[in-house]
């Protein structure tokens, strides 16, 4: 087989859609301030506004008003964080209850608010990556301020019932908050339905450009600028827009929304034929994540033996990018948190590849994958220390 | 397109695709001694086969390591380098030895290639105690860590190896940073290297 160039890291990032790419580039004529009162402002707003507006229909919000842009996830993500801190410090209720499994940018504001003398609670997740809503049930009382479940996870793919997360947060008076980075543009998102106070979304995840996210905010739920300065986003987000990267969050957006049936039943059949033919080939390996509660692009397996980063940096030698949970990628000696927190060993979350399918993914990619991947765990194998 | 310019040398390359002296079990061969190091939950593990002659050098090598790319290549060169060295000579290399022969390793990934050289002297002083030389190249390459009680690296190590696994388990083995404390700060990484490295079997 020919050497391929195969890009199975969706979940990092994704490229941009090329609809979304046409726009930008004739946008880049628009410079004008969209905050600015003249007809060149004017028509910049009236482009924000309209990107605004596809952002809520994308998760079913009722009032475009909702949607404040940001600069990415983590900006949304910490917003609603310091949000929490104000509200805690004057407020009778403190209490912060997320998960283990979330994305650093959770994890780590409510470990500062931690730090700042705040009860926080970490939830765990059984092996399949998922919470048990009746330790939630436990955890949310009076004194609770904010409930923080992630949709989707990122390393695994683990869908929550974020429904029922909410209903129960709601009924003990606190807060809820989503992040949906994940999951946008890959499963349906409705806020409606999953009655949360404040969802983050990121822009990059589904084929628009990097730099913009947004937050979601239920009409009366407080909200306390990160960012203080003019204006803009009603005083919720301060800096001038961002006029390009609005533009082609709206545009994804849309097409995320008109393009999400066809997408998932096409990605999950790719993923399956790639799950089937890796553990067909590799009885040995461990499947990570849950078998049907799960994003349709994504498929973690662990592998016995093999060390994450080489894996990575062999597949990387065929054209293959994908993503490991190994401690050596990221230069600590503490593989993926999701991964321990699902009770998965130390080897085998040092032996773990997440391959995150696209849009543009083919069943010759998957096919190239399922040929190349077997020789480079077998080599690894036979090389290893652990029999 | 060159997937690895951004990330690793052409050597470093080549020594990862084409890692030499694995240790194959078809093969064989009646090794001398060998040497296992490192910890698979903190994801790496190295093991260092040798063939030593009368003379006390080192005729051939085999390795086999649990570990990330850096750690098969710097391994791989390493055992390039020992082939033809003594054992006194072997046990003097250092990582940045080996990662010099390397064209350099990122700094992010140089305690990944500290294990090759460990292993290798774990072997060395296996094949020390087996014949009847137990411990003889304990100063061998030492440096001073604590200036006022003269403990070097090598002390620290011992120290782990015997079971030191805390700051305080450390000083009531070596009695180090006991007079000015000046060495604390090094004498710890030290102790968190050691622990990774010869704590395997926790």
């Amino acid at each position: 087989m020919d050497r391929r160039f195969v890009y199975m890291d969706y979940n990092a990032t994704t490229p941009l859609h090329p609809v979304v790419k046409a726009r930008m580039i004739e946008d880049l004529e628009i410079y004008a301030n969209a905050s600015s009162l003249h007809e060149s402002g004017r028509s910049a707003r009236a482009r924000v506004e309209e990107a605004r507006s596809a952002v809520a229909r994308l998760i079913h919000a009722k009032d475009d008003s909702s949607i404040i842009f940001t600069s990415g996830g983590s900006e949304s993500n910490n917003t609603v964080f310091a949000t929490m801190f104000h509200l805690g410090r004057k407020g009778p209720r403190k209490g912060i209850v997320t998960t283990s499994i979330e994305h650093p940018c959770v994890l780590n504001a409510a470990e500062w608010l931690k730090e700042e003398g705040f009860p926080v609670r970490f939830l765990g997740v059984d092996s399949k990556g998922r919470i048990d809503l009746e330790e939630l049930r436990s955890a949310v009382g009076p004194e609770t301020l904010l409930v923080s479940v992630m949709a989707a996870n990122n390393e695994i793919g683990t869908i929550q019932d974020v429904t029922a997360a909410s209903e129960l947060s709601r009924a003990a008076g606190a807060f809820f908050h989503t992040d949906a980075t994940q999951c946008a543009g890959k499963i349906p998102v409705d806020v409606e339905a999953w009655k949360a106070d404040y969802l983050t979304l990121s822009c990059h995840k589904l084929y628009g450009p990097k730099g913009i996210g947004a937050l979601y905010v239920r009409k009366g739920a407080p909200l306390l600028p990160l960012i203080r300065g003019g204006h803009q986003e009603h005083g919720h987000r301060a800096g001038t827009y961002n006029n390009l990267g609005i533009l082609g969050f709206g545009v994804a957006a849309d097409l995320a929304t008109k393009e999400l049936p066809e997408y998932s039943t096409r990605v999950r059949s790719l993923r399956e034929r790639l799950r089937e033919g890796l553990t067909r080939r590799m009885p040995y390996a461990h499947v990570n994540g849950h078998a049907t509660e799960v994003l349709p692009n994504t498929l973690n397996l662990s592998f016995p033996g093999a060390e994450g980063e080489s894996i990575l940096l062999y597949l990387d030698l065929e054209g293959i990018q994908v993503s490991t949970g190994s401690a050596c990628a990221s230069g600590s000696l503490e593989p993926s948190h999701v991964l321990l927190a699902t009770g998965l060993g130390p080897e085998l979350a040092h032996g773990s590849i997440r391959f995150s399918l696209g849009r543009d993914s083919t069943q010759a990619d998957v096919d190239y994958v399922i040929e190349k991947l077997p020789h480079i765990i077998d080599r690894l194998r036979r090389m290893s220390t652990v029999a | 397109m060159d997937a690895f310019t951004w990330l690793y040398t052409d050597i470093v390359k080549d020594h990862f695709m084409n890692p030499r002296n694995v240790f194959d079990p078809g093969e064989n061969i009646a090794w001398d001694a060998d040497g296992i190091v490192g910890n698979v939950k903190c994801g790496d593990q190295m093991q260092f086969f040798l063939k030593v002659d009368g003379n006390d050098m080192i005729t051939d090598v085999r390795w086999k390591t649990y570990g990330c790319a850096s750690a098969i290549a710097s391994t791989s060169m390493l055992s390039e380098i020992v082939k033809g060295l003594s054992i006194l000579e072997a046990y003097q290399l250092k990582p940045e030895d080996v990662s010099k022969r390397l064209g350099g390793l990122p700094d992010n990934k140089i305690h990944c290639s500290v294990l090759g050289d460990k292993a290798l002297r774990s072997a060395i002083d296996s094949y020390l105690a087996k014949t009847g030389r137990a411990g003889a190249f304990k100063d061998v390459g030492a440096t001073v860590v604590c200036t006022c009680l003269n403990i070097t690296d090598r002390d620290i190590e011992q120290a782990v190896k015997e079971g030191a696994r805390t700051w305080e388990g450390l000083q009531e083995r070596t009695k180090i940073g006991t007079v000015c404390g000046g060495c604390k700060g090094r004498a710890e990484d030290l102790l968190v290297e050691y622990v990774h490295v010869f704590g395997h079997d926790e």
